[in-house]
């Protein structure tokens, strides 16, 4: 389970392009692990080494201190393509705790949410203000759902209340689905399935 | 979200139909799960879980496993061994051959017959059936909505929660349908028709929507073209994709090991033409095509919706990332993508590596020569299409032309198997995926169709598949 998420104040780490797809973010051959762990020195792999292995200098992702960037701003679409979960896990271990784009792909949005990873959707405006300000700070708040970004007032945004109230709780969706094994128990009965 | 009369769609019939525990403002709808896909690449972490805390395999009669996404598609050597790409994918298959030994689950692994692309084999054996909801943790799962299921992809932890209980926690999806009338033109593909289909809807307009394709010219495909299309309806960013059941999904289905027999069947054949959306149900958003306007389809860019028949100059960037997309395959805006020299050649994939688009390929191929300096990769998406092609004298079309006939797999569509496009080089493929990247480092990729493909192969550039249809049809005739 990851920490319960209530508050977060990060500066922005900008991604300007828009339909980043999970192969970007984690290419498929390092999916052939059995575990969850460690696939931060993964994540945008393609884009922060060179054919050799060797991380490229002048790639922002190689020069920034991953935790002072928690907040990673992406162009519209982001997430998009593959299910693969090993996304979410490569930008938690790379240091992000939240994504914030105009569109978010679903799976991906759904991904995120069950590690930690909140994903926020904006308007245009907004989104256009995070883009031309790389670096900038934003405080997120769930309990309150509210964004501020920079000295502006703060916007609403919404996130589904059930994996809202994980994140706040910590509450485990897994074990809450476990404990309803009785009416799916029922269900299939009626079904005789 | 209902239409106001009580008609429904397709989609809310075979959703209603397996909700266990209704949605409310604070908790989503639990939702039934009738078949498990399992693999080996987005499994291993949700039975890590289910290990730790000391949970079973709720229903393992429910779920399936194969192996396809990091295996050889090479043949074994003479002691048996595989020539995995690494050891940590050969741990990963062996990882899988143990979890489902534990848990009581059938596995179609090195030994079986039925092996295969998980969206290739399940239809083949019958566990797709109409009405069902079908998940894996696969985003192309949607290719079982061609049987009018209910079929999404997952995550792992999500997998696990279906290991588990058998059940997702699910929000309602809104619905669009797609309506495509008219004859398609001779020499026009489903994997054309699923091209221009993404290109109108574009990348994320699907989000947040389970799609229904329905019109005169999805009825006029058959099974196997419909599940190309409902397949890339993630490539429009929607969870699913659907055809309603017709007659020719139950002929399709009947006698499958997994359907039912006799009467049985014809009565359970009865409860799925009834899955139909009503005539007067509504949806959230609507979309038409004119299926007598499309003609053979590829992608200039580095999504799937950027499509464009064959032949069309490639657009003038309306975007920096348009401008990097073309930047990035290396074309010029204004100049046809059929003037540059393709490197590889790939028929295969969830999308289209079943017969149909076997014999589409080798149709073009018979009697050409895939040309020198080019290499083609024929991947067959089952054990079951490879035995078929092999009976009907596909692989030595294949062969004799200079391609390379592979064992089943996932093979260069993920390229995580050691089947890979090398940095640079330009390739035509019957995936899905064009991202950058996507069929290996600096591999570029133009999405198109089997014939499209194997005309591509022929004379070593993007070429519309009709110049040689044409002149085998017209050789036939004479």
């Amino acid at each position: 389970m990851p920490e319960p998420f209530k508050q977060l104040v990060s500066r922005t780490f900008v991604i300007k392009q828009e339909a980043v797809d999970t192969d970007q973010i984690i290419p498929a051959r390092f999916l052939t692990t059995t575990t969850r762990e460690g696939l931060g020195k993964a994540a945008f792999y393609d884009w922060r080494y060179d054919a050799d292995g060797k991380p490229k200098p002048d790639e922002p992702l190689n020069m920034i201190d991953a935790s002072e960037y928690r907040v990673l701003v992406a162009g519209d679409n982001f997430g998009c393509g593959s299910s693969r979960e090993h996304a979410p896990w490569a930008l938690t271990d790379y240091g992000f705790r939240a994504v914030i784009s105009t569109t978010i792909a679903d799976i991906f949005t759904s991904n995120a949410l069950k590690n930690g990873l909140l994903p926020i959707t904006v308007d245009k405006d907004t989104h256009a203000r995070l883009l031309e300000e790389p670096g900038g700070r934003v405080s997120i708040d769930l309990e309150k759902s509210e964004l501020t970004v920079g000295n502006n007032p703060p916007i609403k945004f919404h996130v589904e209340p059930f994996a809202r109230r994980c994140l706040i709780e910590g509450v485990d969706p897994m074990g809450w689905l476990v404990d309803r094994v009785p009416t799916i128990e029922t269900y299939e009965r009626e079904r005789a399935i | 979200m209902s239409s106001s009369n009580g008609a429904k769609t397709l989609f809310e019939k075979v959703w209603e139909r397996h909700v266990v525990q209704a949605e409310t403002g604070e908790t989503p709808a639990i939702l039934y799960v009738d078949l498990h896909l399992v693999h080996e690449v987005t499994s291993p972490q949700a039975f890590s879980e289910l290990d730790a805390r000391g949970l079973q395999v709720r229903r393992p009669d429910r779920t399936y496993a194969t192996l396809d996404h990091s295996t050889p598609t090479t043949p074994p050597a003479a002691d048996g061994s595989r020539a995995y790409v690494t050891k940590e994918a050969e741990s990963q298959v062996a990882t899988l051959e143990r979890n489902c030994a534990k848990h009581g689950i059938s596995l179609a692994g090195w030994d079986s017959d039925d092996r295969g692309v998980v969206h290739v084999m399940a239809p083949e054996m019958g566990l797709t059936q109409p009405g069902m909801v079908v998940v894996c943790g696969d985003s192309h799962t949607a290719t079982h909505g061609a049987f009018g299921a209910l079929a999404f992809g997952i995550g792992t932890s999500e997998v696990g929660h279906v290991l588990a209980t058998q059940c997702l926690m699910q929000r309602k999806p809104k619905r669009m349908r797609v309506t495509v009338d008219g004859v398609l033109q001779p020499g026009v593909s489903a994997k054309d028709l699923t091209l221009a289909v993404i290109a109108e809807i574009g990348f994320g307009g699907g989000s947040g929507y389970v799609i229904e394709y329905a019109g005169s010219a999805i009825r006029a495909l058959e099974m196997e073209g419909r599940m190309t299309l409902c397949n890339m309806s993630i490539e429009a960013g929607a969870r699913a994709g659907m055809v309603a059941p017709d007659e020719k999904t139950i002929e399709f289905l009947r006698g499958r090991r997994h359907v039912a027999k006799g009467d049985l069947f014809e009565e359970i054949a009865r409860d799925w033409l009834s899955l139909a959306t009503d005539d007067s149900a509504t949806f959230d958003k609507e979309i038409r095509i004119d299926g007598a306007a499309i003609t053979p389809m590829a992608t200039w860019g580095t999504t799937p919706d950027a499509a464009l028949p064959i032949g069309a100059p490639a657009p003038r960037p309306a975007n920096d990332s348009e401008a990097k997309a073309l930047a990035y395959m290396g074309f010029d805006a204004g100049r046809a993508t059929t003037e540059y020299p393709v490197d590889i050649v790939f028929v295969g994939s969830c999308t289209n590596g079943r017969l149909s688009d076997l014999r589409a390929a080798a149709e073009v191929l018979r009697g050409n020569k895939v040309k020198s300096g080019v290499r083609m990769l024929v991947v067959p998406g089952s054990e079951a299409v490879k035995q078929q092609a092999e009976a009907e004298g596909l692989h030595q079309i294949f062969k004799d032309a200079g391609a390379e006939w592979r064992e089943p797999g996932c093979s260069m569509c993920i390229a995580m198997n050691g089947d890979v496009v090398a940095p640079g080089k330009l390739a035509v493929s019957t995936s899905n995926r064009n991202f950058e990247g996507r069929q290996g480092k600096g591999a570029r990729t133009i999405l198109a169709s089997p014939a499209t493909a194997a005309a591509s192969a022929i004379t070593g550039a993007l070429t519309d598949p009709r110049v040689f249809t044409q002149i085998a049809q017209e050789a036939k005739r004479a």
